[in-house]
């Protein structure tokens, strides 16, 4: 195993942590599920007094790795693995199914998984396997552009 | 106070998946070929994070009333539905396909690279269509598990 011999997966251990907590921290206090497809599908249909906290989870996601930098930290390397066609039909794929299955790695991996919840349980196995089904296809295809 | 709390918490999020390698849309095809030389590391992503907020959940499940908010939203849907079925085979084929689920792609945005933009924006045209696709849904099934 390939892991193995790099090294434990601590940063692996302590990102989950941290994933972990931001999602007891938004359900603790504003009552949230810390759900990436289904606060950002809520901006779709915006309700009064419903838009503004949506808005700000999605800053403060992506000023994480400006975050990084600022505090001195390094990135880990980020290697895009298709062109602009890849990333429009797969972005389309991920919309759409999120949406129509009411969730993602974040709402049904993360919070649905630690809630137990069977219908989240059921979610993560199909779209895992699915995922590893399409990915072990185009993977050695089209490796790293 | 709610937002800044939101945003907070996104904070937390993205440097959670920013260092744990997450946003290397390689490292995650990686991670579901497993047909290849399988690398298992981002096992432990889901795992940390599903131990931590077990564990906090297990907390929360006690309490009358989030601190800032009148009530908890906790996911009423029960059933194993169709639309469930379908919608994570679509969304597990895409994620397979270029590596990124929706979180990690937000967070990798102000990396610059053109293909995250591309697969932000395609995300939402994917939730417009589907918002404008009429479905027929039966009750208790409705889109709160997200």
């Amino acid at each position: 195993m390939s892991y193995l011999s790099d090294g434990l997966p601590v940063m692996e251990i302590a990102g989950g942590i941290m994933i972990g907590l931001a999602a007891v921290l938004l359900m603790g206090f504003n009552g949230r599920i810390m759900g990436v497809s289904g606060i950002a599908g809520g901006l779709m249909t915006p309700k009064r007094n419903d838009w503004a906290w949506r808005l700000m989870f999605i800053a403060g996601l992506a000023a994480a790795p400006v975050a990084v930098t600022l505090f001195g930290g390094s990135l880990p390397p980020v290697r895009m693995t298709g062109g602009a066609g890849i990333a429009a039909a797969a972005g389309l794929l991920v919309g759409y199914g999120t949406r129509l299955g009411s969730g993602c790695t974040s709402g049904h991996g993360v919070c649905g998984l630690a809630r137990l919840s069977p219908r989240s349980l059921a979610a993560v196995i199909i779209f895992m396997v699915a995922g590893a089904l399409v990915a072990s296809l185009v993977h050695p295809l089209l490796g790293e552009v | 106070m709610q937002s800044l709390i939101a945003l907070f918490a996104g904070l937390l999020f993205g440097l959670g998946l920013t260092v744990s390698g997450m946003i290397d849309p390689a490292k995650v095809q990686g991670f579901l070929d497993v047909t290849g030389r399988w690398d298992p590391r981002l096992a432990f992503v889901l795992g940390g994070a599903v131990l931590t907020s077990w564990i906090g959940f297990q907390i929360l499940f006690e309490a009358k009333r989030p601190v800032l908010a009148d009530s908890f939203t906790w996911p009423t849907a029960r059933q194993l539905d169709r639309p469930l079925v379908i919608g994570a085979i679509l969304f597990g084929a895409g994620w397979g396909l270029f590596g990124y689920c929706p979180g990690p792609a937000l967070a990798a945005l102000s990396l610059g690279h053109p293909q995250t933009i591309i697969f932000v924006i395609a995300i939402l045209a994917g939730m417009a269509a589907h918002r404008l696709t009429p479905v027929k849904r039966p009750p208790g099934s409705s889109r709160q598990n997200a």
